[in-house]
């Protein structure tokens, strides 16, 4: 479970091998361009028809003209919305949860067995039943990527504040810390670490749930309907488009949100060096 | 005395674990009969136990699990044998790596789920789609896990074998893939549930007659909210399976058995 972070990390770090900046963006770039090439390639050359394969220019300027209009923004607007209102509501109950059952043996007893029956089960497989109770729209969305990205949360803070040294929190009871301190300074430290990887891996599972469930419960806007509603129409040029973005967005939830968020927490209170 | 006390505590443990799955399910029980919820919406544990007992008697479930088997193990195999040399050789070619790495990079973060409208509409409705989906999700982790396996070997490792004369077969063999055999199977075991979780969609999404993701989404448009709880059960129950037994096992069989837990831990 936790190994996805440490490969990204360790991608970031061999990322940065030591030659010039100028070197670096050649290496990255250079497969892109022959990845790039060969699309064309494969596009003009006619084997397939355009309308399903089309040519990377042409996505290129579906992307400026939904951008231009407005209209690819209002997607991305509403799919983050929906993405934070999710994750938001996993985060809190999850940290909660993981916490209470990490710290109290008879909440541990009997929230275990409620946690482990419903982690084996991909999210997507309630997805009906949540539409069928919700009813379609933004409320189902919203509850499905918070129980999903709620499980990894759970698990990894409760295998956290368990694995708080618990002669850190004997010492600092002799010195006479009183409960919320105890919390404050030495559990929630101490855990930090693994609540971030929760929380790592719990946004991605709710990244990669919410693309699905915007395609199957009729929201009006989101990326995920704005890649199916294409299909109808056969424009695959739009698909691609959509599917770039998603990309992006993924990319920048991990550097952006996550990468300087550990800095700031975990790096600077000292439980991880960079 | 110790003994005895964590042997009390594990009773204990049990007990309340038990309590809380007994007590939920009469709390569900007890609001489904209550009646402010339509049966259709909410159906008793009794209906739903009843239905997939049935439709287990009567062969459907089990040919709608083999159906999904059959595409995610497909899927699964194909990103094993695509993900797995090629981790191997990003780990020890570096153009490799440097040309592999960044493709990997922005693909990763593309929810496999994405791609299904595209796919649909280059090889039409069916199992090619669902497979490809499947070997799109279990592809990232499997490569990158093997690639960071292989990275990790220790080199004293490698300069030793080499000081001992051993030529690149016996290299590879004897040192890189049981090195590298934590990273390895944890890639595996995190392929599979990437594979069982975008199975399940793929199914939803690319309707093709068979499959436990189909039956759930076909089961919303009648109602069949009891046939929707019994196939959510079995789909449970072989995530389960797959992950404690199958995986479980191969990691007693393989990691424990070489000596390399610590590694796998740590």
């Amino acid at each position: 479970m936790h190994d996805i972070a440490e490969v990204s990390s360790i991608a970031t770090a061999s990322a940065a091998v030591e030659d010039g900046p100028l070197r670096r963006i050649a290496r990255t770039a250079f497969p892109f361009i022959v990845v790039g090439g060969l699309w064309e390639a494969v596009a003009h050359g006619g084997f397939f028809p355009p309308r399903f394969f089309p040519p990377l220019e042409a996505v290129a300027a579906v992307f400026a003209r939904l951008t231009l209009n407005g209209i690819l923004p209002h997607h991305v607007l509403d799919t983050l919305v929906r993405l934070s209102a999710g994750f938001a509501l996993a985060a809190l109950f999850g940290v909660t949860i993981g916490i209470v059952m990490g710290r109290s043996r008879r909440a541990e007893d009997i929230l275990l067995p409620l946690v482990s029956i419903g982690a084996p089960i991909p999210g997507l497989a309630y997805a009906p039943l949540f539409l069928l109770w919700f009813g379609p729209g933004n409320v189902p969305a919203v509850a499905l990527v918070a129980f999903v990205a709620a499980f990894p949360v759970i698990y990894n803070t409760w295998t956290g504040v368990k694995a708080v040294k618990d002669i850190w929190v004997r010492s600092a009871q002799a010195m006479g810390a009183d409960d919320r301190r105890l919390f404050r300074h030495i559990i929630l430290p101490g855990a930090l670490p693994y609540i971030m990887t929760g929380l790592r891996l719990g946004l991605a599972q709710a990244w990669r749930i919410l693309v699905g469930i915007e395609m199957l419960a009729a929201v009006p806007w989101g990326l995920g309907w704005l890649i199916f509603g294409a299909q109808e129409f056969l424009n695959t040029d739009v698909m691609l488009a959509g599917i770039a973005v998603i990309a992006l967005i993924g990319l920048a939830l991990e550097k952006l949100v996550f990468e300087p968020l550990e800095e700031f927490t975990v790096v600077r209170w000292g439980m991880l060096t960079s | 005395m110790t003994a005895d006390r964590a042997k009390l505590q594990r009773y204990q443990s049990l007990r309340r674990g038990m309590t809380t799955v007994i007590v939920v399910a009469a709390i569900y029980e007890a609001v489904a009969r209550s009646g402010h919820f339509a049966p259709a919406l909410m159906p008793s544990l009794g209906v739903v136990a009843r239905t997939l007992l049935d439709s287990i008697l009567d062969g459907t479930m089990l040919e709608h699990a083999a159906a999904t088997l059959y595409r995610v193990l497909c899927g699964f195999s194909l990103a094993i044998f695509i993900g797995l040399p090629l981790g191997v050789l990003m780990g020890r070619f570096r153009p490799v790596e440097n040309f592999v790495l960044p493709l990997a990079s922005a693909l990763m973060p593309i929810p496999s789920l994405a791609w299904i409208p595209v796919f649909i509409l280059w090889f039409g409705l069916g199992n090619t789609v669902t497979i490809l989906i499947v070997f799109y999700a279990a592809l990232f982790p499997m490569l990158l896990n093997t690639w960071s396996g292989v990275r990790s070997v220790n080199p004293i490792w490698l300069r030793a074998a080499g000081a001992m004369g051993a030529n690149e077969h016996a290299l590879f063999w004897k040192v890189i893939i049981p090195g590298a055999s934590p990273f390895i199977i944890a890639g595996l075991r995190q392929s599979f549930l990437r594979a069982w979780v975008a199975v399940i969609g793929a199914e939803m999404l690319a309707a093709s007659d068979w499959g436990l993701g189909w039956v759930i989404f076909d089961a919303k448009e009648f109602l069949n909210t009891d046939v929707m709880l019994s196939s959510l059960v079995v789909i449970g129950f072989i995530g389960f399976v797959s992950e404690r037994l199958v995986f479980g096992s191969l990691e007693r069989a393989t990691i424990y058995r070489w000596g390399m837990a610590r590694t796998a831990k740590g």
